[in-house]
């Protein structure tokens, strides 16, 4: 951000500073209410405030109960375990398909690209509650409702337009002559799509992916819906925890479900900037 | 079908006819045969259907009609990956994520051949491009000149018998386009390897190649050797888009002996080479090189007609005088003459008569 130039007027200088009053505020009403979890989660005591000795940095307020309860509760447990079965199982759905769709919506001469691509991207603007609800009469219909695919699809479809995006947003730098150099180097168009075009789009995949892995982790109205008690996941026991039996060990998971999300979209970061050296776009 | 295949018609064009549409055509009827061994240019302003050519050899686009043959083999059915034909590409299309090395090993190795064989290959490539010690390196750390030779390597490390090339040098500096124009026509002779050019580039065209082909409107507006096209083009687009030429219209007024005098729309009488003109009272565009031009009457054939030419500026450019002079009522009328010795300075202002040898003067269509 440069500095003021020495020619800025009056109003100038105001709005300079309001600016920057306004950026700090915006961060802080974003940030503030996950970063005060985390320190909350290590409560010795079974509240949600902060305790005296808490504020007065004792050792004897924190504790690591909540996250022990966390890790020997059957509840907690066959949450995160149901989780797990189903986010990397969804994410794998959305990150095939939404590869191909994007793939395939980006050539020029696919008839209705544009509305075949605004229907694919729709799980992310409708309203959520109303994906959930028409999943649920639909799932029930063809038996897939309470089931362990039913959540899955779901949740491959809420992850579908993140692939989606990202990966087209590759391909729009991705130069269609290097799949004809390849063609005419004697590579047929599944090698060729291996070894030239895949790994350059990677990035976008793996960012796509990992948008749609914390969608499912993340996700509660859909899996409240179209799952049954065998598919409580952790964010749905979050839920259910709050409404009935308030324990911070709520805190726990959500530090430990912040902590994961922040180290994905690190990853993301990271090879997001290796792309663009690999392309040679920024020096290395 | 065509012929048996012979040395003179490795590659056969057969009345292709190409439309994106489905309405305009692009290629009109092309009828084209290029010889083993042979280095073949298209040349052509933007949309003229060269580039369209290309393609549809290298099997990126389909002919809408008529036949393209490999080797007397009729090639409109075989994928491109399938045509065993090398190309360097206008962008030169280097895999970004690869290595130098591994971009020349690419088409050795979906050939499945042997890890020895192909590092010996890929070195061999790289030396023949005098690149042999960029093989770790990746595209992005080359400099354009470098891709270049890297794309020339990795179309011929397979040991294509036909090799495409779409304006490879289009995106380099002027030394640097002549050094490798050099280098590449100099290549394609030594390894005895067909090589079809497209350019739009006349200079390039002139240098490089055996014959070239004159692209204009989706047809060939003449093919020929170098020397030839300069020299005696057939119509009046080709006397226009290759160098430099002065244009005068006018009307036949009488043809004899393959020569005729062409009567000026300024009212002056030329004499002029009939090439592309049938009958007296045709339209005709005469074309004259400015560097066949002369002043000394001395050396024109008795009786020759001249014309009063009003010198309006001389430019001077080291080796040649260029002299933009006013005849027959058009001011562009441009002249060349070589700095030496014996030639006389032109000066503004002055007024001259000049003339030419029937021979250098082509009547052509209007």
């Amino acid at each position: 951000m440069p500095g003021l130039p020495p020619y800025a007027s009056f109003t100038q200088k105001i709005w300079y500073y309001a600016f920057r009053v306004i950026c700090g505020i915006v961060f802080f009403f974003l940030i503030a209410p996950i970063i005060v979890i985390v320190p909350l989660s290590f409560n010795a005591e079974d509240f949600f405030t902060f305790t005296p000795e808490m504020l007065a940095l004792e050792p004897d307020g924190y504790s690591l109960k909540h996250y022990n309860d966390f890790f020997t509760n059957p509840d907690w447990q066959q949450a995160m375990w149901n989780s797990i079965r189903i986010a990397p199982m969804a994410t794998l759905l959305s990150v095939s398909f939404g590869t191909l769709a994007a793939i395939g919506l980006s050539q020029p001469h696919v008839p209705f690209r544009r509305a075949l691509m605004a229907i694919l991207i729709s799980p992310m603007i409708v309203p959520l509650i109303i994906s959930a609800a028409g999943m649920y009469f639909f799932y029930s219909r063809v038996g897939l409702q309470g089931s362990y695919w039913g959540v899955v699809l779901a949740h491959a479809a809420l992850g579908i337009p993140f692939v989606i995006i990202t990966v087209t947003a590759t391909l729009v730098g991705f130069d269609r002559s290097l799949t004809r150099a390849a063609a005419n180097l004697g590579a047929n168009p599944v090698t060729t799509f291996a070894k030239v075009q895949m790994p350059l789009i990677l990035p976008g995949v793996i960012s796509g992916g990992l948008f749609a892995f914390i969608t499912s982790f993340d996700e509660v109205v859909v899996v409240l819906f179209v799952g049954s008690a065998g598919q409580k996941t952790l964010p749905w026991q979050m839920f259910t925890g709050l409404r009935e039996q308030i324990s911070p060990t709520i805190l726990a998971v959500a530090t430990i479900l912040v902590t994961i999300s922040a180290i994905l979209l690190a990853t993301i970061e990271i090879l997001r900037r290796r792309s663009e050296r690999l392309r040679g776009m920024s020096p290395g | 079908m065509g012929a048996s295949p012979t040395a003179d018609n490795f590659v056969v064009f057969e009345k292709v006819q190409k439309s994106y549409d489905g309405e305009t055509l692009v290629v009109k009827d092309l009828n084209l045969s290029i010889g083993k061994g042979e280095f073949l240019t298209m040349l052509g302003p933007s949309g003229s259907g060269k580039t369209t050519c290309l393609m549809m050899l290298a099997g990126f686009e389909t002919a809408t009609h008529g036949e393209i043959l490999l080797d007397g083999k009729p090639i409109n059915n075989i994928p491109p990956h399938k045509r065993g034909i090398g190309m360097v590409f206008q962008n030169y299309a280097l895999f970004p994520h690869m290595t130098v090395a591994e971009n020349l090993a690419f088409p050795l190795e979906v050939r499945k051949i042997g890890k020895a064989e192909r590092e010996e290959k890929v070195r061999r490539a790289l030396d023949m491009v005098q690149m042999g010690e960029f093989g770790g390196r990746r595209p992005a750390q080359l400099s354009g000149g470098q891709q270049q030779r890297i794309a020339l390597a990795r179309a011929l490390v397979f040991e294509p018998e036909l090799v495409l090339m779409d304006e490879p040098l289009g995106a380099l500096d002027k030394q640097l386009r002549e050094h490798m124009q050099f280098e590449i026509t100099n290549l394609a002779h030594e390894l005895g390897i067909t090589t079809v050019y497209v350019t739009h580039d006349q200079t390039e065209a002139l240098t490089m190649s055996d014959r070239v082909a004159v692209f204009d409107d989706g047809r060939i507006q003449q093919l020929a050797a170098p020397d030839v096209l300069y020299e005696e083009p057939e119509n009046s687009f080709v006397a226009q888009f290759i160098g430099e030429n002065n244009t005068l219209l006018g009307k036949v007024e009488s043809i004899r002996d393959g020569n005729c005098t062409v009567s000026l729309d300024s009212g002056e009488t030329i004499d002029a080479k009939a090439v592309n003109v049938s009958a007296v009272g045709d339209r005709t565009l005469v074309s004259i090189r400015p560097e066949r031009v002369e002043f000394n009457k001395s050396r024109l054939m008795e009786g020759a007609h001249t014309l009063k030419a009003e010198v309006l500026e001389c430019i001077y450019m080291g080796d040649v005088f260029r002299t933009r002079l006013r005849v027959a009522g058009k001011e562009d009328f441009v002249v060349k003459t070589r700095n030496a010795p014996d030639q006389a300075r032109l000066e503004a202002g002055k007024v001259i008569e000049l003339g030419w040898l029937p021979d250098d003067c082509r009547a052509l269509d209007a």
